[in-house]
């Protein structure tokens, strides 16, 4: 067999198309615009990533009036159990309403008041975040339309593989095969962006479908994968994303939208039982628990609203993010007006959108690896959302912008090359085999099996030797063509992702994060031994390295009063109405 | 999976659609890359059964030839 070759020259390469990948190629240029940026996407850019069809809210919003940096970095701080660099939240919150000014001044809608202010609603335990984007459907297109304004070049349909290496450690660009025609692209680059977005595929959704996922499947946690093996660390990856969602549907019940009007979730009593339907691991606890217990299952309840709130809601949830929604409600017969809608949790992934797992970056978005940056869902900034993609996605762009103006296109290692060619096209070369949908959905069978908390460290140790056997399988996919080609792609990604997943939880010899990390044989929190961050690497023997790395002295302290409310998230029977913080 | 794909997401109205005048709106929208043109019709047509349910095919189509479904298994 062979493979048509090709070779593309760039000063920066952003790899991912979707939030934070745009921003990032849009700052870069901006900010040199003598700089050769490339944007390459696996999907198409029009239509790619979490957002591909809009998104119906700002979770994480630090609007002046409503809440000040210090007050955010503080609420985050505690929500992700004091395992932060706050640094890093800082400078999000310093950002975050800029960006808003400036998405605005691009096109994109955000919900206003009567006086033309920003309508921010209160989700969150304590301060007041959430940015409503009832029209928010466009979000694409006005990217896009960016995009082309600034002259970034725009590549479809590539699958990026690895990243290339120079002999210092630095990055020297990407290996990337055409998911139609199967070219095989060495793109030579300064610097590398990765903005691949969550580990989207690596648990298996209770249906047994594949791509039935919560985050778009096309995120298969290609980036995690490929900073593991440019030398990156890898930061928090044992602190799950487990969300609480539509039961079988698998999409957001999205109780921020729903929320502010008087929506909430409820157990099969129509009971509240959460005190906030802010996303957090303890939040995810008490999920699992009503879930399970004699109360369950869960619901979202707005059937108590007006007409005129509900027809309102459903406006917004099913013309945003994910509008076939009302498609799947519709054919179960389940009506907003009467019915309560079953929710369940999701299957585990890594995203630091939501929890915390992630590429370990700094303020300015670098990896630690000299010339690789991270933005969005895969950069380690907890609970950065949309909003932190496109913050980050700017830093990104920013700083890869500087450290282009000093740097020289690294040489390529043709050896580095030919073994990736190798690797990567070896299912095209076999006669017959496993499918990589085989091969994929037992893996993926096994994630649920041995990594789904609750966490025990037997459990995962033979997870661990079940994915040892999976590595050995990937060397029998059959693929037929590209397209099958880059599936099986895939599966190896999903692979490093479950053993990152397995290797760092079984590290952490404590419990945090309410169910994102509950271990029933350590089943208490030890701040003494375990304040610390948890980083995955791979070492220069080829072997994945865990390790902790110590907390940064933190910028603002959270109050005694407020240290503990992520804890106490369950409705007490005693409580009366009010309730102090 | 290898289950055999008789009852696919993705349907075209193959005399509304209009690949075969050059349309590949559905086919560039798809995050997956599902869709393709079938040589015999001319028409688009979902090849892969891995569909999100996401709908840029459908609300993308300039002459309103797509519908998606809720895949059979998360109905």
């Amino acid at each position: 067999m062979t493979t048509n070759r090709d070779e593309i020259e760039t000063d920066i390469l952003v790899i991912g198309g979707g939030t934070a990948g745009p921003m990032a190629a849009i700052k870069a240029k901006q900010k040199n615009p003598a700089l050769r940026v490339l944007l390459l996407e696996k999907a198409n850019v029009k239509r790619s990533g979490a957002i591909c069809m809009g998104m119906d809210g700002l979770n994480n919003a630090v609007i002046p009036g409503y809440a000040t940096p210090e007050q955010y970095v503080k609420e985050i701080t505690v929500a992700n159990d004091g395992i932060v660099n706050q640094k890093t939240l800082f400078a999000y919150a310093d950002n975050s309403y800029a960006m808003i000014e400036e998405l605005d001044s691009w096109g994109v809608k955000f919900e206003k008041d009567e006086n033309g202010d920003y309508a921010v609603k209160k989700v969150h335990h304590m301060g007041t975040y959430v940015l409503p984007m009832p029209e928010g459907h466009d979000i694409k297109k006005v990217l896009y339309r960016k995009l082309k304004q600034t002259r970034v070049n725009i590549t479809n349909r590539l699958v990026a593989t690895r990243i290339l290496t120079a002999d210092d450690g630095r990055v020297a660009g990407a290996l990337a095969f055409d998911c139609r025609s199967g070219t095989y692209t060495v793109i030579r680059a300064k610097a590398v962006i990765l903005c691949t977005g969550a580990a989207g595929r690596l648990g298996l959704p209770a249906s047994g479908y594949l791509f039935g996922t919560y985050e778009n499947p096309t995120n298969a946690g290609d980036g995690y994968s490929m900073a593991y093996h440019a030398g990156a660390e890898l930061s928090g990856i044992e602190c799950f994303q487990i969300n609480p969602l539509i039961k079988d549907y698998n999409g957001p019940a999205c109780a921020y939208v729903t929320g502010p009007m008087g929506g909430y979730t409820a157990n099969a009593q129509g009971e509240r039982f959460i005190e906030s339907d802010y996303w957090s691991g303890q939040m995810m606890q008490e999920f699992y628990q009503e879930l399970a217990g004699g109360k369950g299952p869960v619901f979202l309840k707005v059937n108590h609203l007006a007409e005129e709130t509900i027809a309102n809601i459903e406006t917004i949830l099913h013309g945003n993010e994910r509008p076939s929604r009302g498609r799947f409600h519709e054919g179960r017969g389940t009506d907003y007006r009467t019915d309560m809608v079953e929710m369940h949790i999701s299957e585990i992934g890594l995203c630091s959108g939501h929890s915390a797992s992630g590429v370990w970056v700094n303020e300015h978005a670098e990896t630690t690896v000299a010339g690789l940056y991270a933005a969005g869902d895969l950069a380690c900034v907890p609970h950065n959302y949309m909003l932190g993609a496109f913050v980050y996605g700017k830093f990104a762009g920013e700083s890869a912008a500087s450290y282009c103006a000093n740097t020289e296109l690294a040489a390529v290692d043709a050896i580095q090359i030919e073994a990736e060619h190798e690797r990567v096209f070896a299912p095209l070369t076999r006669e017959h085999g496993l499918s990589p949908a085989q091969v994929e959905y037992k893996l993926r069978r096994l994630v649920n099996d041995y990594l789904q908390p609750p966490k025990v460290a037997k459990r995962m140790e033979i997870g661990l030797a079940r994915f040892e056997e999976i590595r050995s399988d990937l060397q029998k996919m059959f693929a037929t063509n590209p397209h099958e080609l880059m599936r099986a792609a895939e599966v190896s990604f999903i692979l490093d992702c479950a053993e990152m997943a397995a290797r760092a939880s079984l590290f952490r010899t404590e419990s945090r994060w309410g169910l994102y990390h509950y271990r029933q044989d350590y089943p208490e929190s030890n701040d003494v031994d375990w304040s610390v961050h948890v980083q995955v690497k791979k070492d220069t023997d080829g072997k994945m390295s865990v390790f902790k790395r110590p907390l940064e002295p933190y910028l603002v302290e959270p109050e005694e009063t407020e240290k503990n409310v992520y804890q106490q998230l369950r409705i007490q029977p005693s409580q009366g109405e009010l309730h102090e913080f | 999976m290898s289950f055999s794909p008789i009852d696919f997401p993705v349907k075209v109205n193959v005399n509304a659609c209009i690949a075969d005048k050059g349309c590949t709106i559905c086919i560039d929208a798809c995050p997956l890359d599902v869709l393709v043109i079938d040589i015999v019709t001319g028409k688009a047509s979902m090849k892969y059964d891995e569909c999100w349910y996401c709908l840029p095919c459908e609300k993308d189509c300039p002459t309103h030839a797509i519908r998606v479904d809720i895949p059979y298994l998360l109905r």
